[in-house]
């Protein structure tokens, strides 16, 4: 009896060593991944060339290196802005997926899953037919009328799937359907209507890449990502709560009304960020916070985090493949997310959690 | 004796479709107080409205003195803590964790544990025999064991009422015996007030100090068990005609059916449906 004691008692210790841990282990895997991402490719650069050319170019220790002037050109101009560009996506995506998912209450959300990030493509469309970024507005703008289009989608999905307080998945995935078939043709519209003949520009929304896009671009959406990201952890505990239904969450004395409908925002500032530079990249918000959730547990200080780094990891991964796979050719990186993904969204549909729902 | 939560004049609907009309008793501290009434009657509402889920439509509730609606949410969560039905969660939280919420309206939005907090859940993990379950996931447990959690988790929470949601449905009878044990020692030994939902007429009776009796949103009576249970008072509530005798040990009234071959009973059962 006494052993048992001591055995559940220490199970019962704070969980926060085990949890420096996991951000460790995924941060220096993150690390890994970026720093073969940026080294292979068309042209390879050995790892140890990469990593001395970055320590020169950022920290100004001039290491002496034989390496050629083209490496460093593929480097900063190429491969640095995409692999960049691709931590930010995963990261947000994997974001909004985990607050999706205890929002509503269904481990099948997720932001391509539901069509926010439709909604969020049609939203930066509409600010690109309109050259919002030629304005006062700049490279903050775009993001901004895709955020726009996400949330809108939300409410929209908030209204066609709510049932008593509920979401069931049936309703959830129709109400999704639904949602990405109408936003799929007004897109098709405009881009059709703003540059004809011109398919690229429809394909590149639906199927989702990573391109280069401009400096100022990445930053205004890694300033909106990281600020997202930071309120939606500091209502960690909310969303715990959340997790049980919103009848528990007042109970345990949480103000919920207000904050379901900052979270709500929030998480569609951050997908709608992403979606407006690399349009729609589907099944990221599904499957890094399943692997995740089952790692580290489904506490939000902990999960957020760990599906943030998780997810930017996915992608970097992901969008590697992508480069090398049918090199010098390559595939979009919403092609690999779709392949892992599809399949995975019909495994979770018929685990255990489907008779939940 | 005194009463710590009030209730005025209470009128509730969903919408348009009216559930509670002109509700009005008071809580007495210290004691275990039972709500009982047919399905439907708006029992679960009322722990609702005294738990500041919905407000009410009218009339007002007083918690210690203070109307509900003063109360940050906050503090009357360290107050009152809720037991609900059942709970289902979606996603893998383990028995610790999900006990250790409980701790929400102490640690905020973001607050994270210390050393403190986990030994308040460690001994009331002991009292409710749930240490054995700290690492085991929730939807793994069986129906008086989720009990028993989601009753410790309102306990860490250290309130000074508790609220109990038909808290021994889905249970058999020696897990329904666990539970109400494990309640009225709480009740005795740590002086917590518990105001319990239950349908369930002869374990209201067996351990229930007071009585309020509600039928279709309306008050019908209060008061001790045993002037409660009463045959005009249930006839009243429940439109059927019980059979009301005794427990052999304790003498509380003991409600039992009455037998079907008698005509009269169905008539009078057929009746009191029409009339609805």
């Amino acid at each position: 009896m006494q052993t048992i004691q001591i055995a559940s008692q220490s199970s019962l210790k704070l969980p926060y060593h085990r949890w420096l841990i996991w951000i460790i282990v995924l941060g220096l895997l993150l690390g890994l991944a970026i720093v073969f991402s940026i080294s292979i490719g068309t042209i390879s650069i050995a790892p140890m060339t990469t990593f001395k050319l970055v320590c020169s170019h950022y920290l100004g220790i001039n290491t002496a290196t034989n390496s050629l002037p083209e490496e460093s050109i593929i480097l900063f101009d190429i491969r640095i802005p995409r692999v960049l560009l691709a931590v930010l996506v995963g990261f947000a995506l994997a974001t909004a997926g985990v607050v999706y998912q205890t929002l509503l209450r269904n481990p099948l959300a997720d932001p391509f899953v539901i069509g926010v990030s439709s909604g969020s493509a049609l939203g930066a469309m509409v600010a690109m037919a309109l050259r919002i970024n030629q304005t006062l507005w700049g490279a903050w703008g775009i993001p901004l009328f895709a955020f726009i289009g996400g949330t809108s989608t939300v409410f929209i999905i908030l209204l066609l799937a709510r049932n008593h307080g509920h979401f069931q998945s049936q309703s959830l995935l129709l109400a999704g359907v639904i949602v990405n078939a109408f936003f799929s043709a007004m897109i098709m519209f405009i881009s059709t209507v703003i540059d004809p003949g011109k398919i690229q520009t429809y394909m590149f929304w639906m199927i989702g890449h990573l391109e280069t896009v401009s400096p100022s671009m990445l930053k205004a959406c890694y300033v909106y990502v990281i600020i997202g990201w930071i309120i939606l952890w500091i209502n960690s505990r909310a969303l715990n709560a959340l997790s049980f239904g919103e009848e528990t969450a007042k109970q345990l004395g949480i103000p919920i009304d207000h904050i379901k409908i900052l979270i709500f925002i929030v998480a569609s500032l951050v997908a709608g960020a992403v979606v407006s530079v690399s349009g729609i990249i589907g099944f990221v918000g599904l499957i890094v916070p399943h692997i995740v959730r089952s790692m580290v547990g489904s506490d939000h200080r902990i999960l957020l985090p760990c599906s943030a780094l998780g997810g930017a990891l996915f992608l970097v991964v992901a969008d590697t493949i992508a480069r090398v796979i049918i090199s010098p050719a390559e595939l979009p990186v919403g092609v690999i997310t779709a392949l892992c993904g599809a399949p995975f969204f019909i495994y979770l549909l018929r685990s255990r959690y489907w008779k939940h729902f | 004796m005194n009463s710590v939560i009030t209730l005025n004049h209470i009128h509730f609907s969903y919408g348009d479709q009216p559930v509670l009309h002109d509700i009005s008793f008071s809580l007495t501290g210290g004691i275990i107080t039972g709500i009982i009434g047919p399905n439907g009657s708006g029992k679960s509402t009322l722990l609702k409205l005294i738990s500041a889920i919905y407000p009410p439509v009218s009339g007002t509730i007083e918690v210690a003195g203070k109307p509900l609606s003063h109360w940050p949410r906050r503090e009357l969560s360290q107050q009152i803590a809720v037991v609900p039905q059942d709970t289902f969660v979606p996603f893998n939280y383990t028995v610790a964790e999900i006990i250790m919420m409980g701790r929400t309206p102490y640690l905020g939005m973001f607050g994270f544990e210390k050393k403190h907090d986990i030994e308040i859940a460690l001994s009331i993990m002991e009292t409710t025999h749930t240490l054995n379950l700290a690492n085991r996931y929730f939807d793994q447990l069986s129906g008086g064991e989720r009990q028993r959690v989601l009753i410790a988790r309102a306990l860490v929470q250290e309130p000074k009422i508790l609220l109990l949601d038909e808290p021994t449905t889905h249970l058999d009878i020696n897990h329904q015996w666990e539970i109400m044990e494990l309640v009225t020692r709480l009740n005795q030994e740590q002086q917590i007030t518990v105001l319990m939902v239950t349908h369930d007429l002869n374990l209201a009776s067996f351990y229930c100090q007071h009585l309020v009796l509600i039928a279709k949103g309306e008050f019908i009576t209060e008061g001790k068990p045993k002037d409660v249970i009463q045959y005009d008072h249930l006839k009243k509530a429940y439109g059927i005609r019980p059979v009301i005798t005794q427990h052999p040990e304790t003498g509380d009234p003991v409600i039992l059916h009455a037998h079907p071959s008698n005509l009269n009973q169905k008539e009078s059962i057929h009746d009191s449906h029409q009339g609805e």
